[in-house]
């Protein structure tokens, strides 16, 4: 075990969690790959998505490396703060919503 | 931000080849990442041989009004290295003789060879099917004698590829100087007026995109979707293709890697995005690259690196296509840079 939790390098490694169980890793990397192809939504979108989602589950992995997809893809800058503040618009707000629950309960209560 | 001066002028010690030659077979190549030659040998591909030779590439020197933070040649104002009309006139008598249907001239700025124009003249009664200049862009804006240059072009017939990192001002400046984005849309302006890029014009204008750090190029085909449609849209501009270059692990952009602790990870994904379909038609399997001083490589990378063909043809004045053909494409781990996902090349992608 390193001596911190995440290292930067352990990235190049992904690939190797088929290793330890190959047909699960190799379904997961299909799904993974076909998810990402063009559909309805653009694979640019989709990086953008990615790259919000990355944002609010906090994955270090996942922010460095959608964060280089987008600037192989020519996305901007600004393109990218916008995807990562809708990220953390829900984020916000997905806390906030809940003051309703403590409104009612609130009012129930103490009403 | 923005270089003004080149590694040689500096004294950088990358501005030698042996250096970063040294640099690039050492570290991860001594035990985590397998060589280039290894790689090729998996799948059969070693040595790597040259197929039918189809552009002959002339770098006429690497002086040039700009300092971009990526060049490969390390071009810029204060280089010296320029090609003499004595070595022009033995090119033109080997494009004259020449089984290659496209002739390329790059630099530097080939534009700022005193000779340049005489020698387009020249070059572009042999007849050869496709003559491509390079042409920054901001040399046509950089003086006045060169404003009449988009006529140049055109009374020659010249297929103009360009430069054009993104179809932002910031991006692009970042990477090639500031004012560089204004003035090269102000140059493909006036080439859209001479009919450069039109649809349907056989006057040939296309873009080249390499990437402005340290990552790969996207899809070449996506890349030229949104530059088209942003170029279209925010300055009215229109051109054929787009070619996505990928940055090549030399000279200036090989210090920028290693300076910005960006080298390792930047290996890792070329060797990672090494596809072997693409060393199948790598650009160095069809072209001859001309030195100034009329030296012979494989491409205008070797060059830089000074690394000639390996061939008893060395110098363009004992040129014979028959016995250079014969020969053993010259290969260190750079070349990892034109077999990385879709392939790069002069060209574009080639897989």
């Amino acid at each position: 075990m390193a001596d911190q939790y995440y290292d930067p390098k352990d990235l190049r490694k992904f690939g190797k969690i088929t290793e330890w169980s190959e047909e699960l890793g190799n379904k997961f990397f299909d799904y993974y790959g076909a998810v990402f192809q063009e559909g309805e939504l653009t694979q640019r979108e989709k990086s953008l998505i990615a790259l919000a989602v990355a944002h609010t589950e906090q994955c270090p992995y996942c922010i460095d490396a959608y964060t280089k997809d987008g600037l192989q893809r020519g996305i901007t800058n600004k393109e990218m703060m916008e995807a990562v503040h809708v990220g953390a618009a829900i984020k916000s707000g997905a806390t906030l919503v809940h003051g309703v629950m403590m409104m009612n309960k609130v009012n129930k209560l103490d009403g | 931000m923005g270089a003004t001066k080149s590694l040689k002028k500096t004294g950088n010690e990358l501005a030698q080849a042996n250096k970063q030659l040294e640099i690039l077979s050492n570290g991860i190549f001594k035990d985590e990442l397998p060589t280039f030659a290894k790689k090729i040998k998996e799948t059969n591909q070693f040595p790597l041989r040259p197929r039918k030779l189809e552009i002959l590439q002339i770098n006429v020197g690497y002086m040039c009004n700009q300092v971009c933070d990526h060049c490969h040649v390390d071009a810029g104002p204060d280089r010296k290295e320029i090609m003499t009309w004595e070595t022009m006139e033995e090119c033109l008598e080997v494009i004259r003789n020449t089984g290659a249907h496209t002739l390329d001239l790059t630099g530097g700025a080939p534009e700022m060879n005193p000779h340049f124009r005489r020698f387009v003249e020249e070059a572009s009664k042999a007849g050869i099917k496709d003559f491509i200049v390079r042409s920054n862009l901001t040399i046509i804006r950089a003086n006045k004698k060169y404003y009449d240059l988009p006529d140049f072009f055109k009374k020659h017939n010249v297929h103009v590829v360009s430069s054009m990192p993104h179809w932002t001002r910031g991006k692009t400046d970042k990477q090639r100087g500031d004012g560089v984005f204004d003035k090269s849309i102000k140059a493909l302006q006036e080439l859209n007026e001479r009919g450069y890029g039109m649809p349907d014009s056989d006057l040939r204008l296309d873009l080249v995109y390499n990437p402005s750090g340290a990552f790969l190029p996207g899809d070449q085909a996506s890349m030229e979707k949104d530059f088209k449609k942003a170029l279209m849209e925010d300055f009215g501009i229109q051109f054929h293709n787009l070619f996505a270059i990928t940055n090549l692990p030399i000279a200036r952009f090989l210090d920028y890697l290693i300076a910005s602790e960006n080298y390792e990870d930047y290996m890792y994904q070329l060797v990672e995005a090494y596809n072997p379909m693409a060393v199948e038609s790598v650009m160095c399997t069809n072209t001859i690259s001309i030195s100034w001083d009329g030296y012979l490589f494989d491409c205008d990378f070797n060059q830089m690196l000074q690394l000639p063909v390996n061939s008893k043809i060395k110098h363009i004045s004992q040129y014979n296509e028959d016995i250079l053909l014969d020969r053993d494409i010259v290969i260190s781990q750079h070349c990892y840079g034109c077999t990385a996902g879709a392939g790069s090349s002069c060209q574009g992608t080639v897989a």
